[in-house]
């Protein structure tokens, strides 16, 4: 049985637990509040890019000179999984969530004989990843000491990925970050970047729209133009939406934290009173027992 | 009275401008092209370079832009653009810095190709800064 001392000490130790976790979670709301705009301001971008990048790609469809960018090198040997995560924990399930499902798909890859190169964008992912598959990986991005994040972040980070698919380093190119739905909700997504998985526009109206379009400098060079553009649009949308997932993870594991500690202080103000009482009975009964024995 | 029409300038980080306007003069990659209502279908990259816009009463603003392309729609314009700054909001600092990267970039260059591609940017680069001297 603790003693009195022990559990007032106790009781303070948590209370500050409670304080640090609420302020935590306060913290990250207002960062959720700033990371969801700025994965609001990206969208007309990247949705633009696409509707563009649509309507081009069905003039090559089934081409033999689309760009390798759109039809892949031909084989699927050498994977390159690019993992983004965050720069902190203490934020629930997110990294360990994202770092799952890229390792499950690098498990299955490695089972068919396929040869798996790693790229991890965060720490987090890499700290959950190396011990059992840091061989694969071939590059740590750290975004530490990046305190908004800018286009320029998302570009270095393709530029080095379009420099390695261009010396054929690899064949195919997934992402995986985690999709911010609500605070409550992230959803941990694997997205192909290479080749470009592309929405196929509708046949008929969209297409006849395209049709009587004037092109300059020519289809072909607008499209070799914009595909690696969309690479770093898509990996920027990715870190943003990442940083949303984040902040909202964080706030509603803070949140848990918060009321658990709540919890724990209850319960051990009652054991702490009952003791105290107690205690204060045995000194009373000592006293009247005192006094009845002279 | 002018006819008006949709323009959209977009960049990766935020949409700057979506609004009625008379008039917008893209730089593009082959030449600079103005756009009015009703212009046909087009679609061209865009290059380092000023582009203004005249909006309803006359008054033009200018904004830097880099890297990206325009879309000329029958519902309107679009340019998406990789950078895009107002001119007034321009950091002529980065700007110069911008110019010793390409610089740099041209000493480190390897072959023909993207040493020929730098210098057309570190070109155009220039011609933005001269053009803004003045200002």
């Amino acid at each position: 049985m603790p003693s009195l001392k022990d559990l007032r000490n106790r009781i303070a130790s948590v209370k500050a637990t409670q304080k640090i976790t609420k302020a935590m979670q306060m913290v990250a709301a207002a960062k959720l509040r700033r990371a969801q705009e700025a994965a609001e301001a990206a969208r007309p971008y990247a949705e633009r890019m696409g509707e563009v990048l649509a309507n081009l790609a069905v003039a090559f469809d089934g081409r033999d000179d689309a760009p390798k960018l759109m039809s892949g090198t031909g084989n699927d040997q050498v994977h390159l999984l690019v993992v983004a995560t965050a720069e902190r924990g203490l934020c629930g399930g997110f990294n360990s969530n994202i770092a799952k499902l890229a390792r499950d798909k690098a498990r299955s890859l490695i089972a068919d004989g396929k040869t798996v190169k790693i790229v991890c964008v965060g720490k987090k992912g890499y700290d959950a990843i190396k011990r059992e598959l840091g061989s694969y990986v071939i590059k740590n991005v750290d975004l530490r000491s990046v305190k908004t994040l800018g286009f320029a972040d998302a570009n270095a980070i393709a530029e080095d990925i379009l420099a390695m698919y261009a010396a054929g380093e690899f064949d195919v190119c997934t992402l995986f970050y985690s999709r911010f739905q609500s605070v409550i909700a992230q959803i941990p997504t694997a997205q192909q970047l290479i080749p470009a998985d592309l929405p196929k526009a509708e046949a008929g109206a969209e297409v006849s729209a395209s049709a009587v379009y004037e092109y300059e400098p020519s289809e072909a060079e607008i499209l070799e133009d914009l595909l690696p553009r969309n690479i770093s649009v898509q990996i920027f949308r990715a870190l943003l939406e990442n940083a949303a997932s984040e902040q909202g993870a964080r706030m509603s594991a803070m949140d848990n934290a918060t009321r658990n500690a709540g919890d724990m202080i209850d319960k051990l103000t009652i054991s702490y009173n009952r003791q105290r009482q107690a205690q204060i009975t045995t000194e009373l009964i000592e006293i009247i027992s005192g006094a009845e024995a002279l | 009275m002018a006819e008006l029409f949709q323009f959209e300038l977009v960049s990766p980080e935020r949409q700057l401008l979506s609004e009625q306007v008379v008039e917008v003069i893209v730089p593009g990659t082959e030449g600079e092209f103005g756009v009015l209502k009703n212009h046909s279908p087009f679609m061209s990259t865009i290059k380092p370079g000023l582009l203004k816009v005249r909006k309803d009463g006359g008054v033009v603003e200018e904004y830097f832009v880099r890297g990206g392309f325009a879309d000329v729609a029958p519902s309107g314009l679009t340019v998406l653009a990789e950078q895009a700054v107002r001119v007034a909001d321009l950091d002529r600092a980065a700007l110069a810095q911008q110019i010793r990267d390409a610089e740099e970039d041209l000493k480190d260059a390897k072959d023909d190709a993207s040493r020929l591609k730098i210098s057309d940017l570190l070109s155009q680069l220039n011609e933005v800064q001269n053009a803004l001297i003045p200002a």
